[in-house]
C-alpha cells in the first residue's frame, strides 16, 4: 500500500491509516451515519454524545453534502459531496493537540518540512445551537482540520468538554499525495489491477447532483419535506417517555434527531436553489435549531445522555 | 530586590486577543501587588501564540509592616460596647492601651499588620488574575471548570534574587502547579527547560526558536518581506492590521515570497488582495510601475531543511485553488454582465428583503423611482439616476459577492461596463452605500448622490413602516447610520430640500407597501378556503386596522428620531445644543442646509462680544416686554413712533432699529445669516445705551407704550435670525 518512503499512495490508504491511528489511541471506530448530513458533526455520535456526563471516544468517516458547493466536478477541490473524518473524545484529553499532530504524521505529513499552524476559528453551528472554541489547523496555508472544544450543544453547556477534530479528507489527501485536482487523486492503489481515481468514482455524480441541486430540485417538494420532518420531530418528542406497549421508559431522542437532520438537509437544498432570502434564512435556521435543542433536551433524558433513574 | 517572572503557557491564543491580554496581565498583577504593599521598579508583558509572559523588576521582598490605631470606647463604657469594639478591631483586651483624653480615659487598639513575603502575595495575586482574567471569550476543557482562552498547560512563576538565584512561587490553580520550566517552539524547540530569570528566559526561548516580543516579530516580518520584494523590484502593500495579526500567529517568523499564476493576474486587484488576505493572511506584493499585484508573501512559523520550498509550494497551491474559485466566479459573472445582467436583477425578486416590505427586487424598484424623483434636487439626469439605482444592487446576485460579501458595490462597478452602463452608473453602484461611517467619504457625483439618498431613505422609512425600530443599543438594520448618512449626503453636498416632506412621502409609500403585504398574505391564506371569504375579509380589515392604529405615532417618532440624529450630528460638529434648538424653532427647519448655515452663523456670532451682549440686551427687552404684555393683556406690536421718543438714546435706538430692519431683512432674503447677525450686532450699542439711560415704565402712558413697542421691534428683529429665547446663559 505504502510506497518505499512509507508515504500513503491513495485516498483510501489515508482513510485506513486514520482509522488505524485513532483505533490505536482508543477510539471506537464507527461507521458513517446513514443519512444526508452537511458535516460529520451532525452524526449522533458527535452531536448527541457530546451531551451529558458519560465519557466517549469515537472516530468515523462521514460523507457530507453541501449542495451550494457543487461545481459540476470541475473545481480542483470543491464538491457538493465529500468526506469528513471525525474524532470526538469526551472529556478532551490534555494531549489532544499532540494526538492530532501524531495523526498527521501517521498519514505521512513530515513535521520537519511543513508549517503546521493553529489559527483561531471559533466554531458555531447556528442550526445545532452549538458553539465551541478552537482553531482551523493549517498545513502550509491550507486548512486541513477543524479543532474544537465544544462548549455548548443544543443549548446545553458541555460538562465535561468534548474535543472534536474534523478533517476535510479530500483536501488533506490531495495535499499529502501531491495531487492538484481532486478528480485526479488515486482512490485505491494506483498499481491495483483496476486502478480508480476519485474522478472515476465521483465526477459523474458531482455533475448530476450539481444540476439537480442548483436547477432542478423541486422546491415545493423540498419545502413540504422540511415541514413534514419538522412536524414529525415535534410529534415524536411530544410522546410520553413511558412506552405503553413495553411498559419501559423509552425516550426517542434518536428518531427525533433523524427528523432534525432531515429538515436541516432540506434547508441546505432549498438554500442551494437560491429561494431563501437572507431574512428567511435566519427563520429557517431558527426552526432547525429549535428542533436540535429539543432533541438535546430529550437525549439528556436517556441513559446514554447521563440520565439515571 | 527580587524580580518576578510569570509565564502562562497554553494552547494557541488567537492573534487578535494577545495585545489586550498582555495589557490585562500586566495591569491585574501589578495592581494586585501594589495593593498588597509590594511596589516595584518596572514591568513589561509579552505574548506569543502560546504564552503570556510578565516580568516585574525591583519588587519589594516583603510588604511593609503596617500599624493602624483605632480609638475605642471610654474605659467606663458598658461592657457590651467594649466587647463589640474588640470584635471589630480583632484584638484582645490585653492589647488595648488606655489613654487620657479630654473626656476621660479611652481605650485604643493598635493593630499591627506584619509584612508578608513576596512569594505568598504573588501566589494570591496570580491565582486571582488567572481565575478572573477578562478574556473576551474563554472556555473550559476536559473535565475541569477553570476558564482560559484555550487550555492552560503550565504556569511558570519564579522570584529571582540579586544573586540570580531563582525560587518557584508555590501555587496551584486547578491542579496546575507553578514551576520554573517552559518549552520553546512547538516544532523547533527541544523539550522543557528551566529558567532563572527574565534575561535567561528570553535568551533560552530565542535558542528554542521563540521570539518573545511581538513588535520584534512584526519588525522582523516587515524587514524581511520588504527585502524579498525589493530584490525583485517590487513593493509590499502595507497592511498594519495584517502585520499585527500575522505577528501573533508565529513564534519564529520566516517570510517567503511566492508567485501568483499568470492566469489570475487579470482579476481585479481588490479581488486578489481580498482573497489572499482574508483566506490566507498573505501580504500582496505590487509592481510599483503597473500597480498590479504580482506576488504574495506568506509568513511561515519555522525554518526547514529545504529553505521553505515545501511550505511555499503548498501555499502556492492553496492560493491557486482559492484564485481558481475567484476566477470561476469572475468569469461566470462577466458572462452574465455581458448579457445585460438581467438574471441578477430577476434573482433579486426571489430574495425577500423583509417580510413586510417585499423582495429585494421590489425594493430596487422603489429606490429607482425615488432616485428619479430626487434627481432634480441633486442635479442629476433623471434617466441616469433611475438606471443607476436599478443596477446598484445587481451585484448582490453575483457569485463573487456571494463569496466575498465585502466586495459588494465594488463588483457592481466592475460589472457595469460589460453590462453596457456608463461611468456614472458604475460609480453609483459602488458609492451608493456611502457614507457607511462617520469618517467615510460622502459621494458627490450627482447620480451617486441620488441613488445613495434613495437607498437610505427607503431603508430608513421602510423599517419604520415595518415597525422595526432601533431600541437602546440594538439597531440591527443600521437605521442610526442611515439617518446620519442622509444628513451628511444633504449637508456635504449643500442640497436644498424639504427633508420632512421627503421623509413623509417616502414613509407613506412604505406604509402602503406594508398594507399590501398584509393584504397579500391574507389573500394567500384565503385561497385555500373559498367558502370563508367573509371571515378572511374581516381578518384583513382587523390586521389593517391594527397597522393603521400605530402609523401616526410611528410617523412622529420617525421625524423625531431623525431630528435627534441631526442634533447628535451637529453636536459632533461643535454646535451647542441650545443653538441647535434656537435654529430648529425657526421656519424652514427641515431644509438642513439652511438650518446648518443658520446654526453656524449663530454659533459664531454668540462667540463674539457683540453677540453675547446683544443676547443679553434681547433677553432684557424680551423679559420687560413679556411682563408688560402679561400685565396689560395686550401685545405691543403696533410699531413705535419717533415723535413719542424723549431721550437721545431712545431716538438713536429708534433710528438704529429702523435701519437694521432693512439690512437684516435683505440679508435674510439672501440667506446671508452672517450678514443678518452683523446687522444685529450693530444694534448692540444703541440697545445697551437705551437700557442705560431710559426707564421703560413711566407715568406717561403714551411714552411707555411707545417704548414697549420699540422693545417689540428689538424682539422681532432678533427673532428673524433664530429663536434667541432658547439660548442659555
Amino acid at each position: 500500500m505504502a510506497d518505499k518512503t512509507g508515504k500513503p499512495r491513495s485516498f483510501q490508504d489515508i482513510i485506513l491509516r486514520l482509522q488505524t491511528y485513532w483505533a490505536e489511541k482508543g477510539c471506537a471506530v464507527m461507521q458513517p451515519y446513514d443519512m444526508e448530513v452537511g458535516a460529520g458533526t451532525f452524526h449522533p455520535a458527535t452531536t448527541l454524545r457530546s451531551l451529558g456526563s458519560k465519557a466517549w471516544a469515537a472516530a468515523y468517516v462521514q460523507p457530507s453534502r453541501r449542495p451550494t458547493d457543487g461545481r459540476y466536478g470541475e473545481n480542483p477541490n470543491r464538491m457538493q459531496h465529500y468526506y469528513q473524518y471525525q474524532v470526538l473524545i469526551k472529556p478532551s484529553p490534555p494531549n489532544l493537540q499532540a494526538l492530532y499532530l501524531g495523526s498527521l504524521e501517521a498519514i505521512g505529513v513530515d513535521m520537519e518540512l511543513h508549517d503546521i499552524r493553529f489559527v483561531e476559528d471559533d466554531w458555531e453551528s447556528p442550526t445545532l445551537g452549538a458553539w465551541g472554541l478552537g482553531w482551523e489547523v493549517w498545513c502550509d496555508g491550507m486548512e486541513v482540520s477543524q479543532f474544537t472544544y465544544f462548549q455548548q450543544v443544543g443549548g446545553h453547556d458541555c460538562h465535561p468538554v468534548s474535543g472534536e477534530l474534523t478533517y476535510g479528507l479530500e483536501r488533506l489527501a490531495m495535499y499529502v499525495l501531491g495531487v492538484d485536482h481532486v478528480m485526479d487523486m488515486p482512490f485505491n492503489d494506483p498499481d491495483a489491477p483496476i486502478a480508480l481515481t476519485y474522478g472515476d468514482v465521483f465526477r459523474q455524480t458531482e455533475q448530476e447532483y450539481s444540476r439537480w441541486n442548483f436547477d432542478v430540485a423541486n422546491t415545493e417538494v423540498l419545502l413540504r419535506h422540511f415541514e413534514e420532518a419538522e412536524a414529525e420531530c415535534e410529534a415524536i418528542l411530544a410522546q410520553k417517555y413511558d412506552d405503553p406497549k413495553t411498559g419501559k421508559r423509552i425516550v426517542m431522542a434518536h428518531p427525533a434527531y433523524d427528523q432534525c437532520i432531515k429538515a436541516s438537509h432540506m434547508f441546505n437544498l432549498l438554500d442551494a436553489r437560491g429561494v431563501i432570502s437572507v431574512t428567511e434564512r435566519q427563520a429557517y435556521i431558527g426552526r432547525v435549531r429549535a428542533l436540535a435543542k429539543k432533541c438535546a433536551d430529550a437525549f439528556v433524558q436517556t441513559e446514554a445522555g447521563g440520565y439515571a433513574a | 530586590m527580587p524580580d518576578l517572572l510569570i509565564e502562562l503557557f497554553s494552547e494557541e491564543i488567537p492573534a487578535r486577543l494577545q495585545g489586550r491580554a498582555c495589557e490585562d496581565l500586566k495591569k491585574r498583577v501589578t495592581d494586585g501587588l501594589v495593593e498588597a504593599g509590594l511596589t516595584y521598579a518596572g514591568a513589561a508583558a509579552f505574548s506569543t501564540p502560546r504564552r503570556l509572559a510578565l516580568t516585574v523588576q525591583g519588587l519589594l521582598a516583603e510588604s511593609p509592616t503596617t500599624k493602624e490605631e483605632r480609638k475605642g470606647p471610654r474605659v467606663d463604657a458598658p461592657e457590651k460596647a467594649i466587647e463589640g469594639f474588640l470584635r471589630g478591631a480583632g484584638v484582645s483586651r490585653d492589647d488595648l492601651e488606655v489613654r487620657d483624653e479630654k473626656k476621660g480615659q479611652v481605650y485604643f487598639a493598635v493593630i499591627t499588620k506584619p509584612g508578608r513575603a513576596a512569594s505568598g502575595i504573588v501566589a494570591e495575586v496570580l491565582e486571582d488574575t488567572i481565575r478572573n482574567f477578562p478574556w473576551a471569550k474563554s472556555m473550559r476543557w476536559g473535565a475541569g471548570s477553570l476558564r482560559w482562552v484555550r487550555p492552560l498547560h503550565s504556569i511558570l512563576c519564579i522570584l529571582s534574587d540579586d544573586a540570580g538565584e531563582a525560587t518557584v512561587v508555590p501555587m496551584d490553580v486547578d491542579g496546575i502547579a507553578a514551576g520554573d520550566t517552559t518549552e520553546g517552539h512547538r516544532f523547533m524547540g527541544n523539550g522543557r527547560f528551566a529558567v532563572t530569570g527574565f534575561d535567561d528566559y528570553r535568551a533560552k526561548l530565542k535558542a528554542a526558536h521563540v521570539m518573545l516580543d511581538t513588535s520584534e516579530r512584526a519588525e522582523a516580518i516587515w524587514q524581511e518581506a520588504t527585502n524579498l520584494a525589493f530584490a525583485q523590484g517590487l513593493e509590499v502593500v502595507e497592511d498594519k492590521g495584517l502585520l499585527a495579526e500575522v505577528a501573533g500567529l508565529v513564534e519564529w517568523p520566516v517570510p517567503l515570497m511566492g508567485n501568483i499564476d499568470d492566469e489570475f493576474l487579470g482579476l481585479p486587484p481588490e479581488v486578489l488582495q481580498t482573497s489572499m488576505k482574508e483566506h490566507q493572511k498573505f501580504f500582496s506584493v505590487r509592481n510599483p510601475k503597473t500597480a498590479r499585484i504580482e506576488k504574495f508573501i506568506t509568513v511561515a512559523n519555522r525554518t526547514t531543511a529545504d529553505n521553505g520550498a515545501t511550505i511555499l509550494a503548498g501555499n502556492q497551491k492553496v492560493l491557486a485553488a482559492r484564485l481558481a474559485d475567484a476566477k470561476f466566479f469572475w468569469e461566470n459573472d462577466i458572462r452574465v454582465a455581458e448579457a445585460g445582467g438581467q438574471p441578477w436583477l430577476d434573482a433579486l425578486d426571489n430574495v425577500t428583503f423583509h417580510n413586510k416590505l417585499g423582495s429585494q427586487g421590489e425594493r430596487v424598484a422603489r429606490i429607482a423611482a425615488l432616485a428619479r424623483e430626487l434627481a432634480p434636487v441633486v442635479g442629476a439626469d433623471a434617466d441616469l439616476a433611475e438606471a443607476a439605482a436599478k443596477w446598484a444592487k445587481a451585484d448582490l446576485s453575483s457569485e463573487m459577492v456571494y463569496e466575498f460579501p465585502e466586495l459588494q458595490g465594488l463588483m457592481g462597478r466592475y460589472y457595469a461596463a460589460p453590462a453596457g452602463h456608463g461611468t456614472e452608473v458604475a460609480d453609483a453602484a459602488q458609492e451608493h452605500y456611502s457614507p457607511l461611517g462617520p469618517s467615510d467619504d460622502v459621494p458627490s457625483a450627482p447620480v451617486s448622490v441620488a441613488v445613495a439618498l434613495a437607498d437610505k431613505l427607503d431603508l430608513f422609512t421602510g423599517m419604520w413602516a415595518a415597525n422595526e425600530l432601533p431600541t437602546g443599543s440594538k439597531d440591527p438594520f443600521g437605521l442610526r447610520r442611515s439617518a446620519i448618512g442622509l444628513i451628511r449626503l444633504i449637508l456635504e453636498n449643500s442640497l436644498r430640500a424639504n427633508i420632512k416632506g421627503i421623509l413623509e412621502v417616502s414613509f407613506n409609500d412604505l406604509v402602503e407597501v406594508t398594507e399590501n403585504s398584509v393584504r397579500n398574505a391574507v389573500k394567500g391564506a384565503a385561497k385555500s378556503y373559498p367558502a370563508e371569504t367573509e371571515y378572511f375579509e374581516n381578518v384583513m380589515q382587523e390586521e389593517l386596522e391594527k397597522l393603521r392604529k400605530t402609523v401616526e405615532a410611528r410617523r412622529n417618532s420617525l421625524l423625531s428620531f431623525f431630528h435627534d440624529r441631526l442634533k447628535v450630528y451637529l453636536r459632533d460638529q461643535g454646535i451647542r445644543h441650545d443653538v441647535i434648538d434656537a435654529c430648529l424653532a425657526m421656519p424652514g427647519n427641515d431644509d438642513l442646509t439652511l438650518l446648518v448655515k443658520r446654526a453656524r452663523a449663530l454659533s459664531d456670532f454668540l462667540k463674539t462680544d457683540d453677540g453675547e451682549n446683544l443676547l443679553q440686551g434681547y433677553k432684557r427687552a424680551n423679559n420687560i416686554l413679556s411682563q408688560a404684555e402679561e400685565k396689560d393683556g395686550v401685545e405691543y406690536s403696533y410699531g413705535a413712533d419717533l415723535k413719542y421718543t424723549e431721550a437721545e438714546e431712545e431716538k438713536a435706538l429708534f433710528n438704529a432699529l429702523a435701519g437694521a430692519e432693512g439690512t437684516i431683512a435683505t440679508a435674510m432674503q439672501a440667506e446671508d445669516f452672517a450678514g443678518a447677525m452683523a446687522g444685529m450686532a450693530a444694534l448692540r450699542a444703541p440697545i445697551d445705551a437705551f437700557f442705560e439711560a431710559v426707564q421703560i415704565n413711566t407715568d406717561n402712558d403714551v411714552v411707555r407704550r411707545n417704548r414697549l413697542n420699540m422693545l417689540n421691534q428689538i424682539r422681532q428683529i432678533c427673532l428673524q435670525a433664530a429663536d434667541l429665547t432658547k439660548i442659555e446663559g
